[in-house]
């Protein structure tokens, strides 16, 4: 037995004495606020204080604390409580997964320093990753968690326009309930076991033996699918088998799945696989070559779709324009390295399979899931845990029919947890893409004319790529004025990962190719680079690249505010040795929600008999904040304030179909249909107590009370018979944008709200190193109307850090990053102070004018990176990462070219 | 079957590894990733043994094998050692500076692992423990290639000794990679030197990450001894520091790249160290 204290209490487990400290604190000792995100001391999301020191749990055998003193998340100390609160206050929490690493890191440096100043802060934290926040927030809340100050909710006023604190955030600061987090009673594991070849055909040994070793419960390959074996987030284009059948066709596919008793881990080195290493297509240039291969027969050039936007005559317009600048733009594999690696557990209730697990998408997951096992969509039930990040990844099922299989063959529970390597293996990526093209100008400097080619590696499967071959050719002329264009973009097969939903599909690519192109014109032209943009800024009245009448464009007014900080920041530039600075801006836009294709979300609002005022909220709050976004817009147009709603969430169960939280569209979307429902309930109030439209509406026990020009009128609710929800008043509200489809040509109206936005970058490039250091970055992004402004700036530091990631370090390479030290992203160090300038052009589509934001913040970033980069050496950097020997290799080429 | 010793006196340790198939355990950091739920085989944890751990200081300086990154960032130490502990506050983060080993770091013998090059400039000797007795080897010696050492079976890093000459004189330290913190280095360096007068008395320079092991740079310390120290960066050349590096291309750098950077290291501890 190992005996030691545990948050103050003494404790003893019968764990092995060299297992993980992380792994006993979970899964022996029932505490799991302890996170754990990579297992190898790269994440830090398992920090725990032994003696008062933070160490990683998941590097440190338990018997070594024996008889010491262990703190972790569960401890109720004044330091944490000071942290807990400060990180509410500064909304430092976003998805919630890393926030235990960072309180436990942050309370061992308040036990040294009271009063930390913004150095020693980054280097007490600098061994936790955040993925969400961008770590300034973070950064400010230890710095004041000196400070006694809570958070408070108002009862009264507007909610919209509020900074209130996160309506989960209590749960955030406590250690979340990920999907890892729930075991059902005897619970089997469940691993997959996945090809280590990019592409190779297979074939079983005894697969009855390894079934019979002690604690295997069952080994099952794709003939014991019952359903059908393919699934695809786009059903016309459903492709991918949950477990190959006979060949694999990217590096971590899954071919088999074994069952077996907690403790009772098979030797998986000795599963009898027999590999057949086929030829792989690495990159599109190979797939595409004559001759080659098809990876799906029936997609022929493995071409898996081409997107098209065409406009005016293009080659015509450039070939009368004053000024042309051509160029290419290459980017890699981006992973979203959310911290949370998938999880999940599944068991019967009664004929329902119940499936609780990560995901960005419950009812996509419960319809895919009921096809693969052959199941009615009645008989499966997805409850989604607390989501410790997403970012386009989670909106593909994983382990929902894996371990939804294991259930249905079995009978008894299950669960399934990915390692880090496994999650970054087997999950989707940002599609690599080559890009080339012209963009031309006239004398004065309006753009005339944009031709675009873009070909990008949509890896093994379908996943989104028809998505993003479809947004890139509608985005890529960027919030500018485009008389004519001709946009291509198509997705490639490959035997590369599936390449699928990531924060902006696609888009932050093809703004990489044309805002460094813009830089080049402007230059060209003569203009400054701002004032060029400004110039073609779209406005109100102007038509789209797909000819739709802009409105509520703010772009103009995002540029406009950049501004003064423009030219403060190009007074600053100055050089000192082989340090030189620059400055760099780049602009986007994102139209919010799917692409020309229906797109609805529901909302339930209900009171029940005992006056209790219930909130169905299904937009899956994956750290950006839609449980609270939400409840602002419903609170002020049922008029009450949010503290007076519970919330349920989106059980598939119990809560109607929000659609699925991508696309920046919950904000506007689930905002709009939530702002209908809360509209709704309030107008039926109102006419049942025959009160005019100024009246105060409150819930009491058993009644609602409406309140008028100081008269009470009483709605007894206990009298009025509850309906089949058990309300005895009840809203469904569905909204769905207006778009247009598509033509052949790609014109229409595709999106019902865009958002826009810009920012500047000004940093420091060491020209003897091409090293690049972030010193500040401005951002200006029109949201419409800031439903909660200390969330949105959450977002656009969130997104920023993502874009820093991207452009300067980010390359996910199959077999050889798939780890958090091999494959960086940005560090408590990485990311630069930021001014956030909220800009709040009403869209009349959007909730009290509300705009989406969450993929918007990203976009901008890497290239006004590049663009300062430029301006600071002359370097045109043309392949991303800009890794040090990248930038380097670029000033030489400037300085000699 | 797996088991697992925490002994507190070296001489048990000693005992236990003597039996064969242990596998030592120092901080765990390197040992942990890439392991299951828990640590196989036979353990012989040596962070409970009090004598491997700690800093003292006598006709030289001895660092207990199994003294923490945080335990030599947090001592006063002479400007010799400042390189190691600027080195100590760049691995990992806070979490891995508590438990990681100096033992440890050099026992596993990564190509980029930070101690390595601080403990060159300083001519440092590893002491290595059996039952069959003690042994003393040089760290030049002791990494003979990427994670392979001279290390026996049976043998404990117990400390490394600074001899008295190799704690003269000042150091700095220099790591370039991609990111602010947690990285691994695409090159660093470590650079001692002791003055004479304006001039440069002693000078060692170690490069890591750009060669199988950690390399000492005879050629730069060769030109650069009795330079005026202001004009002493300006000596190195990257012939100099070629000479004994090999650097490789892998996912965080191309080998040219490594070679260019390296040699402007150089030349800034240099210039650092001489200011």
């Amino acid at each position: 037995m190992i005996s030691f204290t545990l948050n103050g209490a003494p404790v003893s487990t019968d764990a092995p004495p060299a297992e993980r400290l992380s792994q006993a604190l979970r899964e022996r000792l029932g505490l799991r606020g302890t996170k754990v995100g990579c297992d190898a001391g790269d994440c830090g999301i398992c920090t725990v204080l032994v003696d008062g020191e933070s160490v990683c749990a998941c590097l440190v055998p338990v018997a070594r604390v024996s008889a010491c003193n262990v703190q972790t998340i569960e401890a109720v100390t004044p330091d944490l409580t000071r942290l807990r609160a400060a990180f509410l206050r500064h909304g430092a929490a976003q998805c919630g997964i890393c926030t235990p690493g960072m309180l436990m890191a942050a309370a061992e440096l308040l036990a040294r320093v009271a009063q930390p100043d913004e150095g020693q802060v980054n280097a007490a934290l600098s061994g936790v990753l955040c993925r969400c926040t961008g770590y300034r927030k973070i950064i400010a809340a230890v710095m004041d968690a000196h400070s006694d100050a809570v958070a408070t909710l108002p009862s009264l006023g507007p909610m919209v326009g509020q900074s209130l604190p996160r309506k989960d955030g209590a749960s955030k600061v406590a250690g979340d309930s990920f999907g890892a987090d729930h075991v059902p009673d005897g619970a089997l594991m469940v691993v997959a076991v996945r090809s280590p070849h990019a592409h190779a055909s297979f074939a079983f040994g005894d697969l009855h033996a390894f079934a019979a070793r002690a604690g295997v419960a069952g080994v099952f390959t794709a003939g014991d699918i019952p359903g059908r074996n393919a699934f695809g987030v786009i059903p016309a284009f459903a492709d991918q088998p949950a477990i190959a059948s006979d060949t694999a066709r990217f590096r971590g596919e899954c071919v088999a799945i074994v069952a077996f008793k907690a403790g009772l881990e098979p030797d998986f080195d000795k599963f009898p696989v027999h590999w057949t290493v086929l030829p792989t297509l690495h990159s599109p240039a190979q797939a595409e070559a004559p001759g080659a291969a098809l990876i799906h027969p029936f997609r022929s050039g493995n071409k898996l779709i081409e997107g098209r936007v065409r406009k005016g005559d293009a080659a015509n317009a450039l070939a009368g324009s004053a000024h042309v600048v051509s160029g290419r733009m290459t980017t890699a594999y981006v992973e979203h390295a959310y911290l949370e690696p998938e999880a999940g557990a599944a068991w019967m209730d009664g004929n329902i399979l119940v499936i609780r697990a990560c995901t960005q998408a419950p009812v996509m997951d419960r319809d895919e899931t009921a096809l693969i096992l052959g199941l009615p969509t009645s008989r499966v039930r997805i409850i989604p845990s607390a989501v410790g990040g997403g970012f386009g990844s989670k909106l593909d099922i994983s382990l929902q029919p894996l371990i939804g299989l294991v259930t249905l063959k079995t009978g008894q529970p299950c669960r399934m947890v990915y390692s880090r390597a496994e999650s970054m293996a087997s999950t989707t990526k940002r599609h690599p893409a080559e890009m080339q093209g012209q963009i031309g100008c006239d004398a004065g400097g309006r753009i005339t004319g944009l031709q675009f080619e873009g070909r990008f590696n949509t890896g093994a499967y379908s996943s989104w790529g028809p998505t993003v071959a479809n947004r890139v050719p509608v985005h890529v002329s960027g919030p500018y004025f485009t008389p004519a264009i001709l946009a291509t973009a198509r997705a490639v097969h490959t035997h590369g990962p599936v390449s699928g939903a990531f924060r902006g599909f696609g888009v932050p690519q093809a703004a990489l190719w044309q805002e460094t192109l813009f830089d080049q014109l402007a230059d060209k032209a003569g203009i400054d680079r701002l004032e060029f943009r400004i110039l073609n800024a779209l406005r109100d009245g102007d038509l789209s690249a797909t000819g739709q009448t802009m409105r509520a464009a703010g772009i103009h007014e995002c540029l406009t505010a950049l501004q003064p900080h423009w030219k403060r920041a190009l007074a600053d530039v100055s050089h000192k040795g082989p340090f030189r600075r620059g400055v760099g801006v780049a602009s986007c836009w994102y139209g919010c929600g799917n692409t020309a294709l229906p797109n609805p979300s529901t909302i339930r609002i209900g009171v029940t008999p005992q006056g209790r005022l219930v909130l169905h909220q299904g937009a899956i709050d994956i750290g950006q904040g839609s449980d609270t976004v939400i409840t602002q817009i419903a609170a002020d147009a049922l008029g009450v304030s949010v503290a007076a709603f519970a919330l349920l969430g989106p059980d598939t169960a119990i809560t109607p179909d929000a659609g699925k939280t991508s696309a920046s569209r919950q904000t506007f979307v689930s905002g709009r249909a939530a702002q209908a429902a809360g509209t709704s309930l309030r107008e039926a109030i109102l006419r049942m107590a025959n009160a005019g439209a100024g009246a105060v509406i409150g819930f009491a026990d058993g009644k609602v009370l409406v309140t008028e020009r100081g008269i009470c009128h009483v709605l007894t609710l206990d009298q009025m018979p509850p309906n089949a929800h058990g309300y005895a008043l009840m809203i469904e509200e569905t909204y769905d944008p207006p778009t247009t489809p598509l033509n052949s040509d790609g014109q229409g109206d595709p999106y019902a709200v865009y958002g826009f936005g810009a920012q500047m970058v000004e940093l420091e490039v060491d020209t003897k190193l091409g090293t690049t250091r972030l010193i500040k970055i401005t951002a200006a992004h029109d949201l419409g109307r800031a439903i909660n402004p200390q969330l949105a700036e959450g977002q656009i530091e969130g997104g920023i850090a993502m874009g820093i990631g991207m452009a300067l370090m980010e390359e996910y390479i199959p077999g050889r990053t798939d780890n958090l030290h091999d494959y960086l992203i940005p560090t408590i160090g990485d990311v630069p102070p930021i001014e956030s300038l909220l800009i709040e052009v009403p869209d009349p589509n959007g909730p009290f004018g509300a705009k989406g934001l969450g993929e918007h913040v990203l976009i901008p970033t890497a290239p006004a990176i590049l663009n300062a980069i430029r301006h600071a050496t002359g370097a045109v950097v043309t392949q991303l990462p800009a890794l040090p020997h990248r930038v380097l290799a670029a000033i030489k080429a400037a300085r000699d070219g | 079957m797996h088991s697992y010793a925490r002994p507190s006196a070296l001489e048990d340790a000693l005992r236990l590894i003597n039996s064969g198939g242990q596998r030592l355990l120092a901080g765990g950091t390197d040992m942990y990733p890439g392991s299951g739920s828990q640590l196989a085989g036979n353990l012989v944890d040596l962070t409970g043994v009090a004598a491997l751990r700690g800093i003292s200081l006598g006709a030289g300086l001895r660092i207990g094998g199994c003294s923490t990154w945080t335990d030599i960032a947090n001592a006063d130490l002479p400007g010799a050692l400042t390189a190691l502990q600027m080195a100590a506050r760049a691995v990992g983060g806070r979490q891995v500076q508590n438990v990681g080993t100096l033992a440890g770091n050099l026992c596993n013998a990564s190509p980029a692992a930070d101690g390595v090059p601080p403990l060159l400039v300083c001519d440092a000797v590893v002491n290595l423990a059996s039952v069959r007795g003690q042994r003393q080897v040089t760290l030049a010696d002791f990494i003979t290639g990427p994670r392979q050492t001279v290390l026996a079976a049976d043998e404990v890093l117990v400390a490394v000794d600074i001899p008295a000459s190799g704690l003269l004189g000042r150091s700095v330290f220099l790591k370039l990679g991609a990111r602010a913190y947690l990285v691994i280095s695409i090159a660093m360096v470590a650079v001692r030197l002791v003055t004479d007068g304006n001039r440069v008395g002693e000078i060692s320079v170690a490069v890591g990450a750009c060669s199988g092991v950690a390399q000492r740079l005879p050629d730069v310390e060769r030109a650069l001894i009795g330079a005026e120290l202001r004009h002493a960066a300006g000596l190195v050349r990257a012939a100099d520091v070629m000479a004994s590096l090999k650097p490789i291309a892998d996912v965080r750098s191309s080998a040219e790249y490594r070679a260019e950077a390296a040699t402007e290291l150089v030349a800034r501890a240099v210039a650092q160290v001489a200011a």
